[in-house]
């Protein structure tokens, strides 16, 4: 077969010495072919086993079931829920627990870790050694030890509804969790929210424009200031605006419970707890890892420009340290999710617990188990997505 | 973790031999040697361990009375402890052969579970469990009340028809492990507890420091027929359990217990003998040993000495027969015939 590029051009295999066994990249992409081969063999085997042995048991399948009425009570909801709807409502309220419980750990487990990280690096003694006792302990015991710990704390110590601790006037400390008054402001409420937003988006404008400033004319503008008041000021404009209304919905205790007010149950407050303090623990130790990851170098030269200790460790210090905190942050972040799934030990009504039900009151288990792991699964990719993002973010202003 | 054991059972499930031919679970139950029952994490009276760490209850006789049987031995069974959530995947995924676990039978669980039943064992209730010092007298009075339950149960599905059929509010404390619920109760975490009557006062008699601060509330808000489940595919295992414990009530009916067994095979009377395999033929119908009925009586006893020894008034939970009782005394324990 003679061709154009002639002798030139590399020797031309037949078929017959591409298949050769003695070719390594063939012996590599027939082995490939095989573990796929026998790993779709595998699926197609246990799903097809699944299949025969559901159908000779006469087990109900299909997601069919969401659309059914549930039949049981769940204890806190962000969302209306009575025993009349639905299964697929009952899973979103418990979609919802856990997103709830899970951003405000993590938002706290970071603020609570930080600290502990930074403190842990003071040169006072006492300071130091108790951070290291906390995180020693802490993250060294088992959490759901933990939960079990703080749930019965709270619910061993604290005194019947009828008995509540009231240390503020309206504030109730019982059994029954915490309960306190909250604004009954109607439309006021949604003016108040709105200047909440708009005052956050100004700050942020602000803070945008100055530092614009700063670059072209080198003067400083007061960021804080300006910051704080549009913040406070454009919420209280909107309480203005509804006509400064000062009812608020009080909790008190009518037959077995409080009526009125707001409450965070025990369960809620004892996994919100376990969770923070656990993964503080470790969130403190990233931090410290990050901090010393900067060079001493770099301290003694911000000092040596004059900057104050505070503007080094907020101008030169942590922007560097934030590029090793983020990537294992991560995966704190992950944990603190996954690890709320351990609220089924002490009863709160997250949504493996509330699937566990469904799956039980159905015996739809396959279809359960899919959800609760569609759920996580989504959950931890939008928190890494996030992550990720943010940690390119950080990563280009590296100077 | 329970979702991680839940998900090893459906792994488990996705895993078992696809073919499932009538006649599979008996083959493989006398192929191992053992009956594997799955029965409670512990309640007195039903199933629970004793200081010596050996079950007693009425649902491990059952149990008992399935491998004396099947093997004639009632010591060749496996009890595999189960939560109100794990049991049933336990009993699809093949992990137990049968449940004889305090489980009401409901049309659902028959059929969409996958599941037959296998006759009752203890004819129960719902009831409510409150402190004293609460002053409670009636369930009518719980509107608003948090109350402690286990997920995954009837009882969880009968709380929220109650209190919606009354136009009452409640909060639900769901907690799985019986052990914590009732901890949680304890504490006066929730102002109520709720299960079958019968658990209520098992719990109370073996679980309080003073059984006289709580008062189990007069209402009764369901049926809950308790007894053995297993599940489809296999119509001569589903014979085995049921007759087993047909026998334990024939043997009452007859007035055969474990200590005149051997005194009653002399008998002439006819139900007696084909009941005990001296007239053989039952046992062959059932595909077991002529002698299987004689072995359930021999070795766990009949229906009534089971629930004296475990619930009755030499117990400390002292429950009275009710309606358990044999039909000829007003209960509703009411043997097939075994001819």
């Amino acid at each position: 077969m003679a061709t154009g590029t002639g002798d030139l051009g590399p020797p031309q295999r037949s078929v017959a010495s591409r298949l050769n066994w003695n070719d390594p990249s063939f012996r590599a992409i027939l082995y490939q072919i095989i573990v796929l081969g026998l790993v779709a063999l595998t699926v197609w085997y246990l799903v097809s086993n699944l299949q025969a042995n559901l159908k000779s048991r006469n087990i109900a399948t299909g997601f069919g079931f969401l659309g059914l009425e549930a039949g049981f009570g769940i204890s806190e909801s962000l969302i209306e829920y009575s025993p009349a709807s639905t299964y697929g409502r009952a899973v979103f309220v418990g979609i919802l627990n856990t997103l709830r419980v899970a951003v405000i750990g993590i938002i706290l487990a970071t603020i609570l870790g930080t600290i502990i990280g930074v403190l842990r690096l003071s040169k006072n003694w006492l300071i130091s050694k108790v951070c290291s006792a906390y995180v020693e302990t802490l993250r060294n015991l088992p959490l759901l030890l933990q939960l079990f710990f703080w749930y019965a704390i709270i619910t061993e110590t604290l005194p019947s509804a009828r008995q509540a601790l009231n240390p503020l006037p309206g504030i109730f400390l019982s059994q029954r969790g915490i309960n306190f008054p909250v604004p009954a402001f109607g439309i006021a409420f949604d003016l108040i929210l709105i200047g909440v937003a708009l005052g956050l988006i100004g700050a942020v404008a602000f803070r945008i424009w100055a530092q614009k400033r700063q670059d072209r004319t080198g003067q400083q503008s007061p960021v804080l200031l300006v910051a704080a008041g549009l913040i406070f000021g454009m919420p209280l404009l909107g309480w203005l605006l509804g006509g400064a209304p000062t009812e608020m919905s009080v909790p008190e205790l009518r037959g077995f419970n409080f009526r009125g007010g707001a409450s965070l149950s025990p369960e809620f407050a004892a996994l919100l707890i376990g969770l923070i303090a656990y993964t503080a623990a470790f969130i403190a130790e990233i931090v410290r890892s990050g901090i010393l990851a900067v060079t001493h170098g770099q301290t003694e030269a911000a000092l040596a420009l004059g900057l104050t200790r505070g503007q080094t460790l907020r101008l030169v210090v942590l922007p560097q340290a934030l590029r090793v905190i983020v990537p294992p942050m991560t995966s704190q972040y992950l944990n603190i999710t996954k690890n709320s799934s351990l609220a089924v030990a002490i009863g709160y009504p997250d949504v493996v617990s509330i699937a566990n039900t469904a799956i039980n009151q159905t015996g739809q288990a396959i279809e359960g188990i899919a959800l609760i792991m569609a759920v996580y699964l989504s959950i931890s990719l939008g928190i890494s997505l996030f992550m990720n993002w943010y940690n390119k973010h950080i990563a280009l202003v590296e100077r | 973790m329970k979702e991680i054991r839940i998900a090893a059972m459906v792994a488990a499930a996705l895993a078992v031999s696809a073919p499932a031919f009538a006649g599979a679970t008996l083959d493989a139950v006398k192929q191992r040697g053992f009956v594997t029952c799955g029965v409670s994490t512990g309640v007195a009276g039903f199933s629970n361990p004793d200081s010596a760490g050996k079950w007693t209850g009425i649902d491990v006789d059952n149990c008992r009375a399935i491998a004396a049987a099947l093997f004639g031995d009632a010591e060749k069974v496996k009890l595999v402890p189960t939560t109100a959530q794990q049991r049933f995947t336990a009993l699809q995924s093949g992990e137990v052969d049968v449940l004889t676990r305090n489980t009401t039978q409901t049309l659902q669980r028959d059929t969409a579970l996958g599941f037959n039943a296998a006759g009752v064992n203890f004819y129960d209730g719902q009831g409510f469990m409150v402190p004293k010092k609460l002053g409670v007298k009636s369930a009518k009075e719980l509107a608003g009340a948090t109350v402690c339950v286990q997920p995954g149960t009837t009882t969880e599905l009968n709380l929220a028809d109650y209190f919606r059929a009354n136009r009452m509010e409640f909060k639900p404390v769901v907690i799985e492990k019986l052990d914590e619920v009732i901890a949680a109760f304890f504490s006066g975490r929730c102002d109520v507890f709720t299960t079958d009557a019968s658990q209520l006062a098992s719990v109370r008699a073996t679980r309080t420091q003073n059984p006289d601060d709580y008062v189990i509330l007069p209402e009764l808000i369901s049926k809950e027929p308790l007894g053995p489940v297993v599940r489809h595919g296999d119509d001569q295992w589903f014979d085995v359990v049921k007759w087993s414990l047909i026998a334990m009530i024939e043997a009452e009916e007859l007035g055969i217990t474990s200590k005149n067994v051997d005194e009653m095979a002399k008998s002439t009377n006819p139900n007696i003998q084909r009941f005990l395999g001296v007239t053989p033929g039952m046992g062959k119908a059932l595909g077991v040993d002529e002698k299987w009925a004689y072995n359930i009586v021999k070795q766990v006893g009949n229906y009534g000495e089971s629930f004296e020894r475990n619930l009755g008034r030499s117990t400390p939970i002292k429950l009275e027969r009710g309606k358990n009782a044999l039909w000829t005394n007003g209960g509703l324990m009411y043997a097939l015939p075994i001819r």
